[in-house]
């Protein structure tokens, strides 16, 4: 059997929308001719609780759940999330990283401290980090609500699929009257991650 | 057919539409709920919520005896309340095939308790197939209806967290073209399961069994994979993917069907195995049957009996490898418990009945999160509709000058799912306790589905909305009160008085949930926090609200709102001495 499977996992906070981008992630791969299963849990932790969809895609995809340390790319909507998930992360692996934090519920009331210095933590973890100023970028496509679109575009850069395709996902899944904004939004998140050239 | 990504539910759902479901009954349960949320899409099919497991599934029945196929579903603790029918329709049979799927949720990532499913099957007498992924949900489901057709015998479906909500490639087909007429049949020897003619049944479902089982051996959903080497596998369900991605190399016995298990066709791949591990999540329930038949297995000794079979575990637990990650942390990160929204109308009673002192039996909801610091106002939690009847027992048990602390406490949805009954103890019994309904027209914590106080069903049509006032009134209540949770010194006053009343009294917190689309609340402008005026008392913090944080950073720390979070539901401003909050208008 081959090996090629690739894991995803997105990390973040219940009330993001990440089981929505680890949905136009999935059916992106769908359409790139990829196996694709994905995980993850509904219920209880949507309400502000920390939340991760597993993303696995490869020609023959068996769990459906990425096992510690074997991530190869950690896609951190929230910092917090982001530092707390790294263990899933194998050696070597990608990080993206949106520049948010979100306070959990201890850190609000005052029981609890937010680590400090953050990104610098998880930048000694994983040098090479990819951060992303996602609210600063989506407020600019006009809609704060498209974070996620920004983030997607800045993973895009990760992933060998077509510009194409990713487009033609966004347009199927995303409502007709926001789709322009969600395009625009993943646009600049592409740009973001300047090293990507940008025919592909 | 295109395939498509689709989540179990979604393809079991699928699955039913194209076995010719005619009806459909549900309670909500985790993660159970989105196979009835999206049959209700396909046309054919007449899918609504019941107000408990018990019901959904006599619905069921009903339609069977009518002679259609019917799908019920409800999550693994469902089953515990819709067991009565079950173990009796087991000997009735069916007219059109009558599947229950029922979705285990090991880890408890949603759930009061991990029992395994699989054990109804057995105990009931009824076959059970188990899916290992999206497509053999909807290709499962669908033969599960034939199944219950040809063996006369209702059929359960198990899934679990994973296979409900993970999402995999599914190849939709065309649904089955003809079906059996329906109409009204009377068959007494085999639909009055008095005790003459249940007497006659019973020997049928022992033969039942035993032609089943038989059968399955030749079945392909019951499939060996031949590897190389002497190490074979027994597994099922999401099992199978961790064991086939952990023993690439391993003989493989993938059981689609796990109960009754095909004897012959597991003596013979024993006999091909010098070591054979069974590799199941949850209970040795396959092990124990092997086990039984003389066969010598690897199973529980080895593999977790408690919480989910992750990969890591499994790989652990075979060969003792720990995972190979980059980065481990050595401080300990704050934790992100779940919270209730900004603006849930439970918060107000949780913060009454913290200040009151109340004792509180609770009961399962989202306001099971009054239980977390800092509203950290929930006694005890059992299963849905212990929150009442809990308090009778209780205070006949406490001293006198200790009774009046017991509150019992339940959301709409669960007072109608059978805390009525607990109720209706209390109310006969001459019980004294003071009963909070949290009443926010929906079931929220599922997601927020239609129940017969919200005057809507599952497919969005309207229906008469159960009056809880009335109702209790009707039931014989004398002292019954409606408050508005927004309103702080009205909870307070009013459940204040209730708790010191030597009688019993309901009180109805009646708001809907700030996410309701349907009745939920006019947006309200979000309310700030003027700094000057902030004396850092931290009162407001104990709403726990996610709205508010405490700034540490500054030099003189002080509260904060944020205000794409803040609903205005004004709770803050209330308990605020200082008059330090007001509505931020710009
Ligand atoms: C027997 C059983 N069925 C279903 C569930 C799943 N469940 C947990 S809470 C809940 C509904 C709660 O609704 P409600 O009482 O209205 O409270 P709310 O969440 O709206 O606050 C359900 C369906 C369960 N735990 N047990």
């Amino acid at each position: 059997m081959t090996n090629d499977v690739r894991n995803i996992l997105l990390a973040g906070v219940g009330g993001q929308g990440i089981l929505l981008a680890s949905e136009l992630l999935a059916e992106v791969l769908l359409l790139a001719g990829y196996d694709v299963k994905k995980s993850e849990i509904h219920g209880m932790s949507q309400r502000g609780g920390s939340v991760t969809s597993h993303v696995r895609y490869g020609s023959n995809v068996l769990s459906p759940l990425i096992k510690q340390g074997d991530a190869d790319i950690l896609f951190g909507f929230e910092l917090l999330e982001t530092y707390r998930y790294l263990p899933m992360l194998r050696r070597g692996g990608d990080v993206f990283a949106n520049n948010q934090s979100i306070l959990p519920a201890p850190v609000a009331i005052g029981t609890a401290e937010y680590p400090h210095e953050i990104q610098n933590k998880i930048r000694h973890a994983c040098p090479d980090t990819h951060f992303v100023d996602g609210l600063t970028l989506a407020c600019q496509s006009g809609h704060p609500r498209t974070v996620n679109m920004v983030l997607l575009g800045a993973l895009s850069t990760a992933l060998n699929i077509p510009h194409t395709l990713w487009n033609e996902t966004i347009t199927e899944k995303v409502p007709q009257q926001l789709l322009q904004e969600n395009q625009f939004a993943f646009q600049l998140g592409r740009n973001s991650q300047a090293m990507t050239p940008e025919t592909i | 057919m295109a395939k498509r990504l689709m989540s179990g539910n979604a393809a079991i759902a699928r699955g039913a539409y194209e076995a010719g479901v005619k009806v459909a009954s549900a309670y909500p349960g985790t993660p159970s709920t989105e196979i009835l949320e999206n049959l209700i899409n396909y046309l054919a099919v007449d899918a609504s919520w019941a107000p408990n497991e018990k019901v959904a599934l006599e619905v069921g029945i009903g339609a069977s005896f009518g002679g259609v196929r019917a799908l019920v579903t409800m999550k693994h603790v469902g089953v515990n309340v819709a067991a009565d029918p079950l173990f009796t329709l087991s000997y009735i049979g069916v007219r059109g095939g009558l599947v229950l799927a029922c979705a285990d949720d090991p880890e408890m990532h949603s759930s009061q308790n991990e029992q395994d499913s699989r054990n109804y099957a057995k105990f009931a007498k009824v076959p059970m197939f188990e899916p290992a992924d999206s497509e053999e949900a909807r290709a499962f489901t669908r033969l599960a209806f034939d199944v219950s057709e040809q063996f006369d015998t209702p059929v359960m479906l198990r899934s679990n967290t994973r296979i409900s909500h993970g999402k995999s490639i599914v190849n939709p087909q065309e649904p089955v073209a003809e079906l059996p007429q329906a109409g009204l049949v009377r068959d007494p020897a085999k639909m009055v399961m008095l005790p003459a003619n249940a007497r006659n049944r019973h020997p049928l479902v022992e033969q039942r069994i035993v032609d089943l089982e038989a059968w399955a051996c030749e079945q392909p959903f019951n499939r060996v994979e031949t590897g190389s080497g002497k190490v074979g596998v027994i597994t099922a369900g999401i099992a199978y993917q961790y064991a086939r991605q952990a023993l690439p190399q391993a003989h493989i016995l993938k059981l689609g069907m796990v109960y009754p298990l095909p004897k012959q066709l597991i003596l013979d791949f024993a006999a091909r195995c010098d070591t054979l591990y069974v590799i199941e999540e949850l209970d040795p329930f396959i092990e124990e049957q092997i086990r039984a038949m003389g066969i010598r297995v690897i199973g529980k000794e080895l593999i977790p009996i408690c919480g989910e079979l992750t990969p890591e575990r499994l790989e652990t637990a075979l060969f003792g490898t720990k995972p190979d990650a980059a980065v481990i942390h050595s401080e300990s990160l704050p934790g992100r418990p779940p919270n209730m929204c900004a603006g849930c109308s439970h918060r107000g009673v949780f913060l009454t009945l913290k200040r009151l002192g109340a004792y509180v039996t609770g009961d399962i909801g989202c306001y099971t999160l009054g239980f977390l610091p800092p509203l950290s106002a929930m006694d005890t939690c059992v299963c849905m509709g212990a929150g009442i009847s809990n308090a009778t027992g209780l205070i006949k048990a406490v001293p006198e000058q200790e009774r009046h602390k017991v509150v019992g406490v339940m959301g709409d949805s669960t007072f109608l799912h059978t805390g009525i009954n607990s109720l209706i103890d209390m109310i006969y019994n001459g019980g004294r306790g003071t009963v909070i309904l949290l009443d926010n027209r929906i079931t929220a914590m599922t997601g927020r589905q239609e129940n017969p106080g919200s005057g809507y069903t599952l497919a969005g049509i309207e229906s008469p909305p159960i009056d809880l006032q009335a109702l209790c009134r009707v039931l014989g209540v004398k002292h019954v009160q409606m408050i508005d949770p927004y309103d702080l010194t009205q909870t307070e006053q009013v459940v204040q008085q209730e708790m010191a009343r030597p009688e019993l009294s309901v009180v109805i917190a009646k708001r809907p949930c700030i996410l309701d689309r349907r009745h939920g609340p006019e947006p309200a402008p979000p309310l700030k926090v003027i700094e000057e005026q902030c004396s850092a008392c931290k009162i407001c913090m104990k709403l726990g609200c996610p709205a508010l944080t405490w700034q540490q950073e500054h030099n003189t720390p002080k509260a904060h709102i944020d205000p794409q979070l803040c609903s205005g539901c004004k709770l803050c401003q209330q308990l605020c001495k200082f008059t330090a909050i007001e509505v931020h208008n710009d």
